[in-house]
């Protein structure tokens, strides 16, 4: 763990390198292994949790035809489904993947600056994920209780995996945020520290200003998960009273006193609403940055895109209590955190607005990663719209708890950020593994993800406008549910089907090209950031080889009036570009 | 939640304020030769002073976190019961003061770069929080022992809690501090170790500012 | 291009299916005509931005799309156009949020001519207090929950005696009044929430919360819990019947204050004994069953099972389907048991005989029933011993025969099929995942394993 100072750090390259496959791939000190490890892992657990919710889809679409679904096992797939994607997917692959991946590329460092702590924050990750899919084993299995957790029904009788699977699900969070906490470190640390000559932070890429204000969220949002998480845990074990109240379970009283379910209810959402941002500002960052490499245009209005990510960061900590306008809490809350929400939604609007206007006199390049950036702006726009319903307390009243608010929260924060994993994955795939993918299978995961959810998401909204509520294993006859919703049910189970087929697609990709793929250029996109300059494609341990890169521009030099070329790497010094371009000149 | 949000302003406001002024005046599509010189180096903080401090905002924002759960519990029903907290924990804090005081000891030993002085220092602050984490385990038994069990009333609970987690952070300080000393006793230099205690030192101080917040709350309540 | 062109179709698609969709707001039955108002506002603005946005999208696609020798601008920013548009952002977001937070203080401030109704949550089911002529509500406690007192009610608390008790999922509502409904739960989290309505709230255990509406439209309204409850949460369900006022003051008269409920006598077993001589010609002298007569064992099973059983043979609730062939005949035999006097004393005289295991008449594979028994487990306890609170039946050492036949009749909808039988609505939910005939083999055989309850019925219900 021993930390050199970045400069110093040249000469030590050498025998830094591992040799053998076990230092080099499992035991790996390199940021580039561990977020490969992170990336794995996240996708693994995500299709687990894929497979979950076409369970439950196949229960909601065709009710009573599949006797292994039971109402039992049907709310262990709901929890499971999503705290998988939420945490040990979105959470693990954006920070531990992406993050890890490329805060040391685009920063222009060797590496984070505790490999040590960051290999940890692996292992300690995928401990967690063990800790979490070993409670689908153990007795009475794992934990129903809804991926919130809410206490009391989280620990009392009535609620699948009660006795295991809801203790192995508090662990496996605990250890989560241990991990997270650890990973989160280096990359504040090597933000803040390690950057090469030349990169101020206003010339950092926005990938790297996304993932480090959602790792500054993260950081200090976790710890309010932890709480609650310890507390439950306490609950449950050793029938403490901090969520528990006096109450009747399975016709006996328990030994609890006057704990408060709302407390609860207000430290999980403390924690859980910044997790949505810690989830969507690596999207947002990512995708700006796909855009303005693929429409070979500088990404509209920077400055404004690093502020509107600083102020988003700073709103969400003050919005939790819109998940509890029905919660039973104080009314009166409602009059301020819907006025919060609905602010937080100017400066979200201004980064839609900029990528629009990204594309705006660009020259767009129609590759599979702009496909997927560009499908993410019109799903985003459609998940941010149906947000500010929500947002605003009295129309919340209706459509809390309903379809709606399924399909909001799938629109926003399942597919956007998905969208955004694929897009990002095809983008720096020449660069992760020195290979092109075939872009005609790319093209047909676009579109059948893309459609595929579209199709799946949109009526859903429609259910809700019914009052269709969510988390009911099944309706039954219900009089204001026509025969024709129940069919609408049928039809978005079969389009969830064809979703989840489409993703074979992607694995097919991803063995043919390691395969068969076309070596892969160095800079295939003709990309100016740091991580498309690396010497070597993949690039080795140490990243840079001998020197460290000196960085002399932004990150957004695309299209500059005067050159041949239409891109201008940022190592390229100023004195390499055409004399107008140095005052500042900003249109031809 | 109010401590809490004050902490997060506070912090928030840091972070966005000095991001801000970092990037407010600057046009980064212009090229400057001055900013060409920087790099992340120049913030001249050793990058384990940045990793300490932001650990240091984690573990506040979970401190904060507990004390706002402690004042809206204490609220919420009429459960709640003060407990008397044994006289013990005096006893105890004053061990953590003079830990903390030995280490600041130890810590300008090592600046001034008086190897000599390394070895008792750090004997002596380990050995302190030592004492001051088997007093709290006594305390522990102690109130057990009367039948102020955990799960007896919330404040109960919030007791074995709010100390327990604190002893746990200062155990994870006590194996850095194991480190030093086994480097001190292996003949380590005062400079080699100085990074080391300086940043022990910080968390020491630390842990103390957090005992007394959170030894204050539980008396005052 | 197709992007492009695809971009166009979905927002085309998207407002096509908008006006098109038949699956929209349920009519309104309440006041909250505002709610539907801000509803709209949100539309338009929504649907605007949402409009605007993605099509100028897609004409940048196609306008600015790769071609030969094409460069495009340099343009880092253009702050005139980003406040702009801040500026009008904001101002839809303020035209949003005007009126919601202007509805939403009404909707935190009950009139002061409202009545006021208390709706009480339990897994799962839904039930409901009035606070009765002198218009105060009775202190309650979870300590004084008991069978005889399942809303736990304060037995010294003088405004609590002449409270309405509504031990039932329907709950009336007289027409154009605003009614406060005050909200408890008695062990998790649970939401009231009636669609047409517009409004919901959770109720949430070890504290009250409240909400308020006018009804406006008289008919009958379903009721769901919106808050996930457990295993049972969607078969959690009751109804709102709104009423003109005639109608819902003889509902109201009919039914029974604290005091009522307190007050009646314990059966006599001894008087109930020759009533019970009709029973016994087909569930036998000693209630243990005759299978051959199709009458089931009755020895063992709980007081207000039976209760509950009778009242529903004789309002209709069972037994009205017309292939419920041995349903239909203990119809005319509940008539019999005329009053509840009659009916507590039989009850009494049941209580009193030898509870034996009935005879194991059906075999299966008792770890794959065991599997199965899990999702009854919830209900019915796991011994089978049947929970009061859960509203479910004691199984253990009961009629196997009987049990399987039930379970078929709630599979196919011949039991639980009537509106107002809630309770044989969740069986039917449950009963609808066993699908074959070695399903129900399985888990009647392991019900069958289970043993007699030592303790006399169902401990958990008639302590």
């Amino acid at each position: 763990m021993a930390y050199v100072a970045i400069a110093d750090r040249d000469h030590e390259i050498e025998h830094h390198d591992p040799q053998t496959f076990i230092t080099k791939y499992i035991w790996s000190q390199d940021h580039k292994v561990i977020a490969i490890q992170y990336g794995l892992t996240a996708i693994f657990v995500g299709l687990v949790a894929l497979c979950l919710s076409v369970m439950m889809r196949l229960q909601l679409g065709f009710p009573d035809s599949f006797s292994f679904i039971t109402p039992e096992s049907y709310y262990q797939f709901v929890t499971m489904h999503g705290m998988i994607m939420v945490i040990y997917l979105l959470t693990a692959l954006f920070l531990g993947g992406f993050g890890n991946y490329l805060i040391p590329l685009m920063c222009g460092s060797r590496d984070m600056v505790f490999p040590y702590m960051n290999m940890l924050s692996y292992w300690v990750y995928l401990l967690s994920v063990i800790i979490l899919l070993a409670s689908f084993f153990v007795p009475g299995g794992s934990t129903g209780a809804g991926w919130t957790l809410y206490p009391p029904q989280a620990i009392a009788e009535g609620t699948p995996g009660v006795d295991w699977g809801i203790v192995l699900m508090l662990v496996s969070l605990a250890v989560f945020i241990v991990a997270f906490t650890m990973g989160g470190l280096n990359y504040v640390t090597t933000v803040l520290q390690a950057r090469c000559r030349g990169m101020t932070l206003m010339r950092m890429p926005l990938s790297v200003w996304g993932i480090f204000m959602a790792t500054i969220l993260g950081l200090l949002a976790f710890p309010a998960l932890l709480v609650s998480a310890i507390m439950m845990l306490l609950d449950k074990t050793l029938m403490t009273s901090f969520f528990m109240p006096q109450m009747i379970s399975g016709g006996e009283q328990l030994g609890h006193t006057g704990g408060s379910p709302i407390l609860f209810q207000h430290l999980f959402w403390f924690f859980g609403h910044p997790e949505v941002y810690i989830v969507a500002l690596p999207a947002f960052g990512i995708v700006s940055d796909l855009l303005a490499t693929h429409a070979r245009k500088n990404i509209f209005g920077y400055r404004m895109m690093v502020w509107a990510i600083l102020a988003i960061g700073g709103l969400s900590f003050i919005v939790w209590a819109h998940h509890m306008y029905v919660s039973g809490m104080n009314p009166y809350f409602g009059f301020f955190f819907a006025t919060t929400t609905l602010i937080i939604a100017v400066p979200t609007a201004l980064k839609v607005y900029n990528w629009v206007l990204t594309l705006w006199q660009g020259n767009i390049h129609l590759r599979v990663p702009m496909l997927f950036a560009i499908g993410f702006i019109f799903t985003f726009i459609h998940g941010g719209l149906t947000g500010i319903f929500l947002g605003n307390v009295v129309v919340d009243l209706p459509l809390s708890d309903t379809y709606f608010v399924v399909a909001h929260f799938h629109m926003v924060m399942g597919v956007s950020p998905v969208l955004v994993v694929f897009g990002a994955i095809y983008h720096w795939w020449p660069k992760i593994t020195g290979r092109m993918y075939s872009e005609r299978l790319g093209r047909w995961h676009f579109w059948l993800t893309f459609l595929g959810t579209y199709s799946i998401y949109l009526p859903m909204h429609y259910l809700g406008f019914l009052g269709v509520p969510r988390r009911y294993f099944a309706m039954g006859d219900t009089e204001f549910m026509p025969q024709s919703a129940h069919d609408l049910n049928t039809a978005i189970t079969i389009s969830a089907i064809i979703v989840a087929l489409t993703q074979i697609l992607f694995f097919i990709n991803v063995i043919w090209s390691l395969k068969y793929g076309k070596k892969a250029d160095p800079n295939p996109w003709g990309a100016t950031t740091l991580e498309w300059q690396t010497p070597d494609t993949p690039p080795k341990h140490g990243n840079w080889g001998h020197e460290l890169p000196e960085v002399h521009r932004w990150a957004y030099d695309y299209s500059v009036p005067g050159q041949d070329q239409d891109f201008v790497p940022q190592t390229v010094p100023a004195s390499e570009v055409p004399v107008g371009r140095q005052h500042g000149v900003k249109h031809e | 939640m109010t401590i809490t949000l004050i902490f997060l302003a506070a912090i928030m406001a840091t972070v966005i304020g000095w991001l801000l002024k970092q990037s407010f005046n600057t046009q980064p599509w212009v090229s400057n030769a001055a900013d060409d010189a920087t790099s992340g180096a120049s913030l001249d903080t050793s990058a384990k002073t940045i990793g300490l401090t932001t650990f240091l905002a984690v573990a506040t924002s979970l401190f904060a976190l507990f004390v706002s759960a402690y004042t809206i519990r204490m609220t919420q029903a009429p459960d709640w019961i003060p407990l008397t907290e044994p006289q013990l924990l005096w006893l105890n804090s004053g061990l953590l003061v003079l830990s903390s005081v030995a280490y600041h000891w130890t810590r300008n030993a090592a600046i001034a770069g008086r190897t000599e002085r390394l070895k008792p220092g750090l004997l002596v602050a380990g050995g302190l929080a030592l004492l001051f984490l088997a007093g709290q385990m006594i305390a522990w038994y102690g109130l057990t022992a009367a039948g102020e069990t955990v799960n007896g009333n919330p404040a109960n609970a919030f007791f074995y809690l709010l100390t327990g987690l604190h002893g746990l952070h200062l155990l994870g300080g006590v194996y850095v501090w194991a480190r030093s000393l086994v480097r001190v006793f292996g003949g380590a230099s005062a400079a080699s170790v100085r990074l080391s205690v300086e940043l022990c030192t910080v968390y020491w101080h630390y842990l103390l500012l957090v005992w007394i917040v959170l030894f204050g709350l539980l008396l005052s309540t | 291009m197709p992007l492009a062109v695809v971009l166009i179709l979905l927002v085309v698609g998207s407002l096509v299916f908008h006006f098109l969709s038949p699956w929209t707001f349920t009519p309104l039955a309440s006041n909250w005509g505002q709610i539907d108002f801000t509803i709209d506002v949100t539309f338009v603005v929504t649907g605007l931005v949402f409009v605007a946005v993605n099509l100028f999208m897609a004409w940048c696609v196609i306008r600015y799309r790769a071609r030969a020798g094409n460069k495009a601008s340099y343009d880092p920013e253009n702050q005139k156009l980003e406040w702009i548009l801040t500026i009008a952002t904001t101002i839809g977001v303020a035209a949003m949020l005007a009126p919601g937070l202007w509805v939403w203080a009404k909707f935190v401030d009950v009139p002061d001519d409202a009545h006021e109704v208390e709706a009480v949550g339990q897994q799962w089911h839904w039930s409901y207090r009035l606070p009765g002529a002198d218009g105060e509500f009775g202190t309650v406690g979870v300590d004084f929950m008991s069978v005889d007192n399942p809303f736990g009610l304060d037995p010294d608390d003088p405004n609590g005696q002449d409270d309405v008790l509504v031990y039932d999922p329907e709950l009336h509502l007289p027409i154009g009044q605003p009614v406060r409904v005050n909200l408890r739960a008695k062990d998790v989290l649970h939401n009231f929430t009636v669609a047409q309505f517009r409004v919901k709230m959770d109720l949430v255990p070890g504290m009250e919360s409240y909400m308020w509406l006018t009804p406006t439209e008289t008919g009958r309204y379903e009721v769901l819990c919106e808050e996930l409850c457990g295993v049972g949460h969607f078969a959690m369900r009751g109804a709102v019947i709104v009423d003109e006022q005639d109608d819902y003051d003889a509902w109201l008269a009919s039914q029974p204050t604290f005091a009522d409920t307190q007050a009646v006598a314990a059966g006599n077993a001894v008087a109930g004994q020759a009533q019970y001589a009709v029973c016994a010609a087909c569930h036998g002298q000693q209630g243990e069953g005759v299978k051959a007569l199709n009458g089931p064992k009755l020895a063992g099973q709980s007081a207000w099972y039976l209760k509950n059983e009778i009242h529903a043979f004789k309002n209709g609730l069972r037994g009205s389907h017309q292939d419920d062939t041995y349903g239909q005949q203990m119809v005319a035999m509940a008539n019999v048991l005329a009053t509840d006097e009659a009916l507590n004393n039989v009850v009494a005289h049941i209580l009193s005989l030898p509870d034996t295991a009935a005879p194991v008449t059906i075999n299966g594979d008792l770890a794959a029933g065991e599997r199965r028994y899990r999702v009854c487990a919830y209900c019915h306890g796991g011994e089978g011993q049947g929970i009061f609170t859960m509203n479910a039946p004691r199984l253990a050492g009961m009629s196997d025969w009987y049990i399987k036949r039930q379970l078929e009749n709630f599979r196919d909808g011949v039991r639980g099929g009537h509106p107002q039988d809630y309770y044989g609505m969740q069986m039917g939910f449950m009963a609808k995942s066993l699908n074959t005939d070695k399903a129900i083999n399985d888990v009647v055989a392991y019900i069958n394993s289970l043993p007699v309850p030592a303790d006399g019925p169902s401990v958990a219900a008639n302590h």
